[in-house]
């Protein structure tokens, strides 16, 4: 019963949008000429300057820029956190930035994945109950939830701890059970907003390597917004961002992380002395 | 500067603290209305003995005003220190920019002061309009024409309540500054950062906890229910009212243990929605405010039944007077005062002396004739000696019931009455009159406490020995019915017996009923002044002579009425919305705090009305939780009230319990209506 209306609703969505289904089926995602600006006339800053990308299924792909760059105001438009100006996105074919009210909320529970720099974990429940409630919130079945919880944290090594509250966990660990969160309702992206920002190298390590997992074994789709170029070598594709604009792309295509770290160095040397302090 | 950003802080917070600013008002011009009653008074055209009530219901009210204003200072306190600790970050950031503490305290005081001159100009404000619908209820209260409708503003209630809350203020700014003086800039700056421990308590111990807890409380239950009777001191009655205390304050402890414990092994239910969301934000926060909830839960309870206690008495005063004062005077004397006795009673000679007189005769000594002012005029004796006393009439069932009460005089004469001087009486009230055989007696008695005691002396058979001669019961029951004329059922019993079994040696007091010689209400008013004169004739020292009459009965009851529901009012008012404005600030801080929560509850996808049912949900639970118990508390508390105010012989207690309920229902729920739309306001995410 279910399953069939969330089928139907993708179709919905699209009639009620007027969108075509795009013919790259296997692009779930799909920026295109995606512009936002803030402040007035008088004062105009624009956060987002006409940018056009598309990420494929299974891709893992960060995007990097300076502080100011816009990376994190890409991130926002993309999970409708925030608004577009002008320009599309498209997510597995619907338009998001046409999206309202509770469609925008069904959207977010089905479609996405957050994992954030400050984890966002709630302090009142335990590591397994903050799993537990995307779920919840989807009205999936106890014991349904008993066993995805029971394989996911097995995949991500946070078995041991999910009866521990937030404060209770390090901040690897945390960032471990929020992708855990992120993950577990299979959305079509996950999005990453510095997910290594608050965490200690040996933690980034650990992290990025269930990033690299959940990518290769479970072909999760991953959009992560970094600074750190250490950061950003573990993922397939790096597009660089400065001043609201695509400065450069690199992919990692058959080169080994640390050659594809040398590389995105390179550009980040190319990009001038703002990157120079993420190093 | 400071100036400019106290008030800025105002009125920044002032949408998120509306209900603070509110319950102020309110506070304010309830404290002025119930003050403001004197002056609405003096223009009621009321007779004497309506104004003296009236002048003992307006002491009693400013008494209760200091009380009144110790409560809302507690309020006032506790939410100002509340609503500062919120705005600890605020503080920090004055500090690191190099302001010092007493400029924040300055800042502070400025806030309180202005707070304080607002609310008390708005309140004010409101309360003298609020106190000119007053006037129409006091002059409906003591039955009083108000001809005229007059704009009545209070001078000394309008100085009074500036003085009190002035005074309020200025403590509270004592404390803020205290406050301000004490904290660490790091605490300041990191207090919001520190996660709160939640501690899960140990469930065995809840569950032992939980039942010690429930037994206690039954057992205070029970002492002031069906143990009444336990209770033989003023002292004793503290040991329900602590235990009861006590075991509210466990119960919510280990019931905020259990609840959640419970749930959670309900796992279709705690991973259902939001709900999982939901309990263990409720469950997070009782654990920190199981005392201010054991606080609420008992106010709530002093609330209902003070308010249904007060509602029944006013009911139950002026209800029965039609049946209980069917004449207009009864007057009665002692007779036959032993002058050799009279210094251990307190007479004097002369009183001795005037005690040979009956009634009649006392009267025309007074000057007055009954017979001009009186009609339907019955006079008779009544009989009393030390050899029955209640003890022996009631016979063999004395030792059961002493056992019982073992309280009450047993050692008092019983009183007996003619047959036929009490059945001229019962055709003159409209009761029903009563034959005897030679050997037979009756008791007649009303007084709920007293007719089955009376009823089991009569089935035991008892007999009674009069003047050397034997009477059985007539009937194994009392007869309804009465002599004394009052506004209530409060004949404990006497005895009609045959008119041969009594004789004047024997008599202990005559009485004459009579109804005025009058048609108009007015010329009935007119007797009665005269009558009330004759206290100032030179004979009425001279003489034990007193009378009830059905004007001062009524007067004094409905007077008395008045008095209670104005006293009840005031406190049930002041208490509840005291209780509620604490909840609801906590719960709205709360949301300011859960504004994070709610946030990534939405970036998780959820619904706005899985979210808003949540929030719904919570905030509900907190105000049910307190009031829940409290109604449990009241339904025993009510019964103890009615249990000591039978003595008043209250009995009207149905429409009471409503009135409380929608009372309850208006200003709690309105409360809570009010915080969960003020905390949807908060946590809605502004876009």
């Amino acid at each position: 019963m279910f399953c069939n209306i969330k089928i139907t609703t993708n179709e919905l969505y699209r009639y009620k949008m007027g969108t075509e289904r795009n013919d790259f089926m296997e692009n779930i995602l799909e920026i295109s000429k995606v512009e936002k600006y803030y402040g007035n006339r008088s004062s105009l800053t624009k956060a987002i300057d006409n940018i056009s990308f598309s990420v494929s299924k299974g891709e893992f792909l960060a995007i990097m820029g300076a502080s100011g760059s816009g990376k994190t105001t890409l991130l926002n438009v993309i999970s409708t956190i925030d608004k577009v100006s002008s320009g599309h996105i498209f997510v597995d074919g619907i338009d998001v930035t046409k999206l309202k009210g509770n469609d925008l909320n069904k959207f977010r529970r089905e479609d996405l994945g957050f994992i954030f720099q400050d984890f966002n974990l709630l302090d009142t429940l335990t590591a397994y109950e903050n799993i537990a409630l995307a779920l919840s919130i989807q009205t999936v079945k106890a014991n349904e939830i008993e066993k995805r919880i029971k394989k996911v944290s097995e995949d991500l090594g946070i078995k041991d701890i999910l009866k521990k509250y937030p404060y209770q966990l390090s901040g690897g660990q945390k960032q471990r059970v929020a992708s855990a969160r992120a993950i577990i309702t299979n959305p079509k992206l996950i999005l990453a907003d510095e997910p290594t920002g608050a965490l200690d190298s040996k933690s980034s390590r650990m992290l990025l390597e269930s990033f690299n997992y959940l990518n290769d074994e479970k072909g999760a789709t991953i959009l992560m917004v970094t600074h750190d170029a250490f950061t950003a070598s573990y993922a397939n594709r790096v597009i660089f961002i400065k001043d609201g604009k695509i400065f450069n792309e690199i992919r990692k295509g058959k080169s080994s992380r640390k050659e594809f770290f040398s590389k995105i160095i390179d550009v980040v040397t190319l990009l001038g002395g703002d990157l120079n302090d993420a190093l | 500067m400071l100036c400019k950003l106290s008030f800025k802080n105002i009125k920044k917070s002032f949408k998120d603290y509306a209900i603070y600013f509110f319950t102020l008002v309110l506070g304010v011009s309830i404290f002025y209305v119930f003050n403001a009653i004197e002056s609405q008074t003096v223009m009621l055209d009321v007779t004497k003995s309506t104004r003296e009530i009236i002048d003992l219901m307006t002491d009693s009210l400013s008494a209760v005003s200091v009380f009144v204003s110790f409560i809302l200072g507690f309020l006032i306190i506790y939410a100002s220190s509340f609503l500062i600790k919120r705005r600890n970050k605020e503080f920090g950031i004055y500090l690191t920019l190099g302001m010092s503490k007493r400029k924040i305290s300055m800042i502070l005081f400025l806030e309180t002061l202005f707070i304080g001159v607002i609310s008390l100009g708005v309140g004010l404000i409101v309360g003298v309009l609020l106190s000119q619908l007053m006037s129409l209820l006091v002059a409906n209260s003591f039955e009083a024409d108000l001809t005229s409708f007059v704009f009545t503003f209070s001078k000394s209630a309008f100085v009074k309540t500036l003085i009190y809350f002035g005074i309020i203020y200025l403590i509270v700014m004592i404390f803020n500054t205290i406050n301000v003086g004490r904290c660490k800039l790091i605490d300041l700056l990191y207090a919001y950062k520190k996660s709160e421990k939640v501690k899960l308590k140990n469930p065995i111990l809840c569950i032992i906890i939980f039942i010690i807890s429930c037994v206690l409380l039954g057992y205070s239950y029970y002492l002031v229910t069906a143990g009444v009777n336990k209770i033989t001191s003023d002292a004793k009655i503290f040991i329900p009212i602590i235990l009861g205390a006590l075991s509210t304050f466990f119960i919510f402890f280990s019931l905020s243990g259990l609840i959640l414990r419970i749930v959670m092994k309900m796992k279709n239910i705690y991973y259902k929605g939001l709900n999982s969301f939901t309990l263990r934000q409720i469950s997070s926060k009782i654990n920190t405010t199981v005392f201010s909830c054991t606080i609420i839960c008992l106010m709530l309870f002093i609330t209902i039944c003070v308010f249904s206690s007060s509602l029944s008495i006013k009911n139950s005063m002026t209800a029965n007077l039609k049946t209980l004062a069917p004449v207009d005077i009864e007057i009665k004397k002692t007779l036959d005062i032993p002058i050799e006795e009279i210094d251990n009673y307190g007479y004097t000679y002369e009183q001795a002396m005037d005690s040979k007189l009956s009634v009649r005769q006392t009267l025309e000594k007074l000057d007055f004739n009954p017979n001009l002012y009186f009609t339907d005029i019955i006079e008779f004796n009544l009989y009393a000696t030390n050899d029955i006393t209640i003890d022996k009439t009631l016979g063999s069932y004395y030792e059961k019931i002493k056992k019982e009460f073992p309280y009450l005089s047993y050692s008092t004469p019983e009183s007996f009455v003619k047959l036929s001087d009490y059945n001229r009486v019962a055709k003159l009230f409209g009761l029903e009159e009563l034959t005897l055989d030679d050997n037979e007696y009756i008791v007649v008695a009303d007084y709920d406490q007293w007719v089955p005691i009376r009823n089991g002396g009569l089935k035991a058979g008892t007999k009674i020995n009069l003047l050397g001669k034997d009477y059985y019961p007539k009937y194994d029951h009392v007869v309804d019915g009465f002599i004394d004329i009052s506004n209530n059922h409060i004949n404990v019993g006497f005895f009609v017996v045959p008119d041969d079994a009594v004789d004047e040696s024997i008599r202990q007091q005559n009485v004459l009923i009579a109804n005025y010689k009058a048609k108009s209400d007015k010329a009935k008013k007119e007797i009665e002044e005269k009558i009330i004169d004759l206290n100032n004739h030179p004979y009425a020292n001279n003489t034990t002579i007193g009378a009830s009459s059905k004007l001062s009965i009524y007067e004094a009851s409905v007077g008395l009425g008045a008095l209670v529901t104005f006293i009840g009012l005031y406190l049930g008012i002041i208490f509840l919305i005291s209780s509620a404005a604490i909840l609801a600030l906590k719960e709205l801080s709360e949301s300011a705090d859960n504004k994070e929560r709610f946030r990534m509850l939405r970036k998780l996808g959820a619904d706005e009305k899985l979210i808003n049912r949540a929030l719904f949900r919570q905030i509900f639970v907190f105000f049910m939780f307190p009031l829940l118990l409290a109604i449990i508390h009241s339904v025993f508390g009510i019964m103890f009230c009615n249990y000591i105010l039978s003595t008043l012989g209250t009995d009207e207690v149905l429409t009471s319990i409503i009135m409380t309920s929608i009372f309850l229902v208006v200003i709690y729920g309105g409360y809570f209506v009010i915080t969960y739309l003020c905390s949807k306001n908060i946590i809605r995410e502004r876009r």
